[in-house]
């Protein structure tokens, strides 16, 4: 019936380009041409610029704003204060997490670089130089940089507008620089295994302040039609239609009325979730002077404003029997979440997912107690390329059962063996109440041990540490959580963490789908279309892919935490396959058979018992717009608004090896290899580009970025040239490697992986730093581990001259 | 504001303008010239983001002055394709090895991996690497980027089939 | 970040540039490279009224190779230096020395005039030069003058030409033939400063060492040449304790401020350390 009827089924399957194929990237080819359009590419007719004048310190009283001179700058058109934003209430804008964060600085900054005005004008040269000539004048008040600190009876109160609620937004507090505490687990029975532990160790771990840093910092272009009083906004947005819904409860426009575009995004990792002072100036200023107005931070600003990751300083204790069998877990974290509350979770998880601080290990109890505290530092707290929390957590556990290896003299790969949750007991509920779909650890990890030679590493070791030389073996078997989530459990400001899909077949065979996230690189035009292609039998060169555009695309909650494929990805798996049931009637009505009679063979279906007798996908298309059964609506789409059952749970088992330079405390990452499961695996070659992207950022993180502050609150080396991104020349080579356990519950069984690599990297390369010191009865090193720490390590021991 | 003129020759064209001595080439490129290909990532020289090739050198054009680059011939990724509308080898090499994700470093890393290649026609992977040292990538850890460049030097030197 | 106003002049002649000097005093800069200047003008930290292109001037290219001596002109880029088969035939060092500064792009723009002038003590050419012995030619409105290296340099930002003084190029004693040679890097990543470096340039007599000199980058508010360094191997085979001696000296004269490369302890030590790797390289380059 067509010239397709010719090909083998092998042929048929590669043209169809689906789930499990190699195909090249969709987007590549605007990239590589320089035709990406990213949110500074974006030009309006009168478009204008905007910017901000910072504070230079960290905890002042705004005295007084002079904005005289700057207005008197040549192509300067407007300077917005606190003061012009009060009548319309924008001068505050509430956190996705419940609390309040100043658009511009009212009366008091409580942190360096925090905005206080926003001067706009003809471009950013008029605008850098009206940002020069606003003049402020500022008293000094006592800086709080340690959050350890925070809690004193007499430290500074950091948030006066904040100092007589009870509640920020996340429950009861007991310090007007108190946020939150969050006490999960059984209390009772973690103490009692405690008190009968055999073994129990116990470790101060920080996870230092970082920045996600994408590669191309945040932006929006904001515009307002006077006529229709219709607003569109371009912006860096991971989360587009949530931004839309915030601007209209803030500005109070109709929801209708206003238009979220994100455009092509150079990477997100996180740092565009959040919503930023400089999208409301924006809007503000779009209204105000009727043209459109942009805002691009630059790199500083970037680093040291918008978005910060971690800063969990936690206490980890295990308890255990003689052989190394966790009974107990017991958590404390004092988390430093700035001068507002704006991390980026779930708006009921004031900690995240922190929760599944188990991790891969069967423990029968545990106890998890977090303490949320204001300093004066940036806002934010967002996941930098993980699931909520998750790194943290994961982290945490990874170091804590290498301590307790240490402690009882295990091999540590031995001590996780033996901890592992069993494949026959899937699916899992741990001690804190997560129910784990799939997995099979022993297999992974044991893989990994295959393919690096474990026991030929060890013996090498142990050879190197006769000799004085320090080699270090460092395994992470990590499991996440991810694809947030089930609307009971999961919600940002009320709405539900579903996402969709919408899919459209036109009458000659292709289709467009439009989904409710936004890919920053991940390659969602490629892996959606693929899904897709699978699923209608249509190929996947044929399906186009659009997000970011709040007028068109379905509402979702976007891209973060590894949600885009466990839950959009499933979105357009039904939404697929809605189509292909109705695609089902119409090759009955063509074939003239009952439905019944049908099967699904790749891109068709067939008559059973009659092969000759097919009705192909793009048959069937072409016929729901002309020759329909009697009474069916013509057309062939469909939508799906995808509410996961549950979260899905990636694993994975990662081994580092590093030799470390006693004299200089480099730390050479020799080998690396990372085995991850994501489950059903849409495109190989994309797994295998975000497993590398996201080792290279856990390698960044565990080696060498870090937000410094000094006493007074001064943030230290906030540029490409201190905070650290590695270059090709640093970056270690990748060996990769996977197994393969879908999820039972998605519909085809992927689980997501962008983030795996960043949660198990972090552990595996810190874990190595430490095993080369563990003869030494080294249990823990501060990341991240630079040459300097450790080098200081090593002079502490007596073996660093 | 005093302006000064400036010509240059850009992806082959002649083009002139009245700039502020203080205009970034960078800014030149993209706002006066319409070529958002390079982009500005750090400010402060280190990404490479907004690297063009400037009478035979790579340069990170957002710092260097419009005024500076007066008589210079310039090519942006918008002039990297063949002649004839095709992809050239680097260009093919970075889609067919997934050498970029997000898409944001990717004109400056061609630029740069263009003239490696022109000065070292066959450079190792340890030169590869060093030849991009300039240039930060967020997404894709370099690995696919090397062998992009690998491909394209395979390319060039004859040791490769056409691409499928 | 977007530099202030300037207006900008193009001399086409070292005369014109020096008459521009003159008159624009504190008020004009000159610009080599630029990748120093600029990035600090963006910042708002140099804000010239006036700025001064040296890119211009021909006479400040090129590098010429005679008998006894290489000089380079200041606009030479590094680049040109790492590209210059001659000069890596009689002074292998600038080279090795020249790719640990930044990345490729900066060394297309980067200029060796402008490394060694800006009294930058972050900058790795004005070790390399004190460790060969090189002078600079400084000229000015009363005409040209040279400054040792080892003599230049006086504070951070703080060097001994005059205001309206341009350096224009730099003289180095070629190497006796043999000689060895080492620049050694300890540093964060491509791109960065040191944390600290050490220059070696030694030559051997037999097996007894006749000539060395070390000089160290990012120690200390200035380079570092310490007499006591080089002159702890004169006379000895450069056996581990020679060895040892230089590198007492060499933590004895760092004495670096801590910052985010590390405590003052630690990169005194990494001086001592980069010395002592560098003296061993450069022992083991030594062709008799």
């Amino acid at each position: 019936m067509s010239d397709a009827s010719e090909m083998t089924l092998e042929q048929r399957e590669a043209t169809i380009g689906g789930i499990g194929c190699a195909r090249r990237r969709k987007e590549d080819v605007r990239f590589i041409q320089g035709k990406g359009n990213y949110v500074d590419d974006v030009k309006l007719p009168g478009q204008v610029f905007g910017d901000f004048v910072r504070s230079p310190h960290a905890h002042a009283r705004i005295k007084s704003i002079d904005t005289e001179k700057a207005l008197a700058v040549p192509g300067v058109l407007a300077v917005l204060t606190a003061n012009d934003l009060k009548p319309l209430n924008l001068h505050w804008m509430p956190t996705l997490a419940g609390d309040s964060q100043a658009v511009l600085a009212d009366e008091k900054v409580h942190f360096q670089n925090q905005e206080v005005a926003f001067v706009i004008g003809e471009d950013r040269y008029a605008v850098s130089d009206g940002v020069q000539a606003v003049e402020i004048d500022y008293e000094d008040l006592p800086v709080l940089v340690d959050p350890k600190q925070a809690l004193a009876k007499d430290a500074p109160v950091l948030r006066e507008d904040a100092a007589a609620k009870d509640d920020v937004g996340q429950g009861p507090r007991k310090h007007p620089n108190h946020i939150f505490n969050w006490d999960v687990g059984d209390k009772g029975a973690t103490d009692k295994a405690f008190a009968g532990a055999a073994v129990t160790v116990k470790e101060d771990v920080l996870y230092q302040r970082v920045h996600p840093c994408p590669l191309e910092p945040c932006g929006c272009v904001a515009s307002m039609d006077k006529i229709t009083g219709e607003l569109t906004v371009y912006g860096t947005f991971q989360a587009p239609h949530v931004v839309r819904t915030i601007v209209s409860l803030i500005a109070g426009l109709p929801e209708h009325k206003i238009r979220v575009i994100a455009p092509d995004i150079g990477g997100g990792f996180g740092n565009k979730v959040g919503a930023y002072p400089g999208y409301v100036c924006s809007v503000v200023g779009t209204i105000v002077l009727g043209r459109p107005v942009k805002w691009v931070e630059n790199r500083i600003d970037n680093i040291s404003t918008t978005a910060f990751a971690r800063d969990y300083h936690m206490t980890g204790e295990l308890a255990a029997d003689e052989d190394g069998r966790i009974t107990g877990l017991r958590v404390y974290v004092l988390a430093d979440h700035g001068a507002f509350n704006a991390h980026a979770q779930p708006t009921k998880w004031p900690a995240g997912l922190f929760s599944i601080v188990t991790g891969s290990y069967d423990i029968p109890a545990a106890h998890v107690s977090v303490d949320g505290v204001y300093t004066n530092k940036a806002p934010g707290g967002v996941a930098y390329r993980c699931s909520f929390r998750v790194t943290e957590a994961s982290y945490l556990i990874e170091r804590m059962i290498d301590v307790l290896a240490q402690k009882v003299g295990l091999d540590k790969a031995e001590i996780r063996a033996r901890n592992f949750i069993k494949p026959e007991q899937f699916p899992y509920t741990s001690c804190l109440g997560w129910d784990y779909d799939s997995g099979d650890y022993p297999r992974a990890l044991a893989k990994v041990l295959d393919a690096v030679d474990y026991k030929g590493l060890r013996e090498e070791q142990a050879e190197k540490r006769e000799r004085g030389e320090l080699m270090g073996i460092g395994i992470a078997t990590f499991t996440e959580i991810v694809g947030a989530g089930p609307s009971r459990n999961c919600d940002i400001l009320g709405i539900g963490m579903f996402d969709s899909c919408e899919i459209r077949v036109h009458p000659t065979g292709s289709a467009i789908a439009r989904l409710g996230t936004k890919s920053q690189g991940q390659g969602h035009e490629t892996t959606y279309a693929q899904i897709i292609a699978t699923e209608l039998g249509l190929p996947s060169d044929d399906i186009a892919v659009e997000e970011g555009d709040t007028d068109t695309a379905p509402y979702g909650l976007g891209t973060y935490g590894s949600r885009s494929t466990p839950v959009a990805g499933a979105a357009a798996a039904h939404a697929a396959r809605k189509i292909r049931a109705k695609a089902q009637k119409i090759a009955a009505h063509m074939l003239e058979v009952a439905e019944g009679d049908l099967e699904w063979e790749i891109d068709r279906f067939k008559v059973k018992g009659l092969p000759e007798k097919v009705a192909t996908m793009k048959q069937i298309a072409f016929a729901a717009y002309q020759s329909l059964p009697e009474g069916m609506e013509p057309g062939l789409e469909a939508v799906n608004y995808y509410d996961p059952p549950n979260f899905t749970y990636p694993f994975g088992a990662y081994l580092c090896v590093v030799d470390v330079d006693r004299l200089t405390g480099e730390v050479k990452v020799r080998r690396f290899y990372a085995l991850d499961d994501c489950g059903t695996r849409i495109n190989p070659m994309i797994i295998e580009g975000q497993v590398h992207g996201g080792l290279t950022e856990a390698f960044a993180i565990a080696m060498g970025q870090e937000l410094i502050f000094d006493e007074t609150g001064n943030i230290q080396g906030a540029s490409l040239m201190d905070y650290f991104v590695p270059t090709a020349v640093e970056t270690p080579v990748w060996e990769t490697g996977h197994t393969v356990t879908p999820s039972p519950h998605h519909p085809i069984g992927a689980k997501g992986v962008g983030e795996s690599p960043n949660v198990g990297g972090v552990s595996a390369f810190s874990n190595a730093v430490v095993d080369a010191f563990a003869h030494l009865d080294v249990t823990h090193m501060p990341m991240p581990h630079t040459p300097w720490r450790v080098w200081k390590q090593c002079e502490a021991l007596g073996i660093g001259e | 504001m005093n302006k000064t003129a400036v010509k240059m020759t850009v992806n082959g064209q002649a083009v002139e303008g009245q700039v502020e001595p203080r205009l970034l080439l960078i800014h030149f490129l993209r706002e006066n010239l319409g070529l958002t290909g390079p982009h500005v990532g750090c400010e402060t020289s280190h990404c490479g983001a907004c690297t063009v090739d400037l009478d035979g050198t790579s340069i990170k054009s957002c710092t260097v002055f419009a005024v500076q680059a007066e008589g210079a011939s310039i090519t942006t990724i918008e002039g990297m394709a063949n002649a004839d509308g095709t992809l050239s080898a680097l260009q093919e090499g970075f889609m067919q090895e997934h050498g970029l994700q997000c898409g944001f470093c990717t004109p400056g890393m061609i630029m740069r991996a263009h003239r490696l290649l022109q000065e070292n026609r066959d450079p190792s992977d340890d030169e590869i690497r060093m030849g991009l040292s300039g240039n930060l990538c967020r997404c894709t850890g370099y690995q696919n980027i090397v062998k992009a460049v690998r491909y394209a030097a395979d390319k060039l030197n004859g040791r490769q089939e056409a691409a499928e | 970040m977007i530099p202030g106003t300037f207006e900008y002049h193009r001399p086409g002649s070292l005369d014109e540039a020096v008459t521009l000097l003159t008159k624009f005093g504190d008020e004009g800069r000159m610009i080599a490279g630029g990748h120093s200047l600029v990035p600090m003008m963006k910042l708002r930290l140099a804000v010239p009224e006036h700025l001064i292109d040296l890119g211009h001037v021909e006479s400040l290219q090129g590098i010429e190779i005679t008998g006894q001596s290489i000089e380079i002109g200041a606009m030479t880029t590094q680049h040109d230096l790492i590209a210059s088969d001659s000069l890596v035939e009689t002074c292998p060092l600038l080279r090795e020395a020249a790719l640990t500064i930044a990345d490729p792009q900066v060394r297309y723009r980067g200029t060796i005039g402008g490394n060694v002038a800006n009294g930058d003590p972050g900058n790795d050419m004005p070790a390399v030069m004190q460790s060969l012995g090189a002078s600079y030619v400084l000229h000015g409105p009363s005409g040209t003058r040279q400054v040792a290296a080892r003599a230049f340099y006086e504070a951070a930002y703080f060097t001994a030409r005059e205001d309206d003084e341009i350096l224009t190029a730099i003289n180095i004693p070629v190497p006796a033939p043999g000689h060895g040679f080492a620049y050694e890097k300890l540093k964060r990543k491509v791109g960065d400063y040191a944390i600290a470096a050490a220059a070696v340039v030694l030559t051997m007599d037999g097996g007894t060492c006749d000539s060395a000199a070390i000089a160290l980058t990012n120690v200390g508010d200035t380079p570092i040449h310490a007499e006591a360094m080089g002159e702890s191997l004169v006379g000895t085979a450069v056996d581990d304790g020679a060895i040892a001696k230089a590198v007492a000296a060499a933590k004895a004269a760092a004495s670096p401020a801590a910052d985010l490369r590390g405590p003052r302890d630690y990169r005194a030590h990494a001086a001592g350390v980069m010395a002592g790797r560098a003296i061993k390289r450069a022992l083991a380059r030594v062709k008799t």
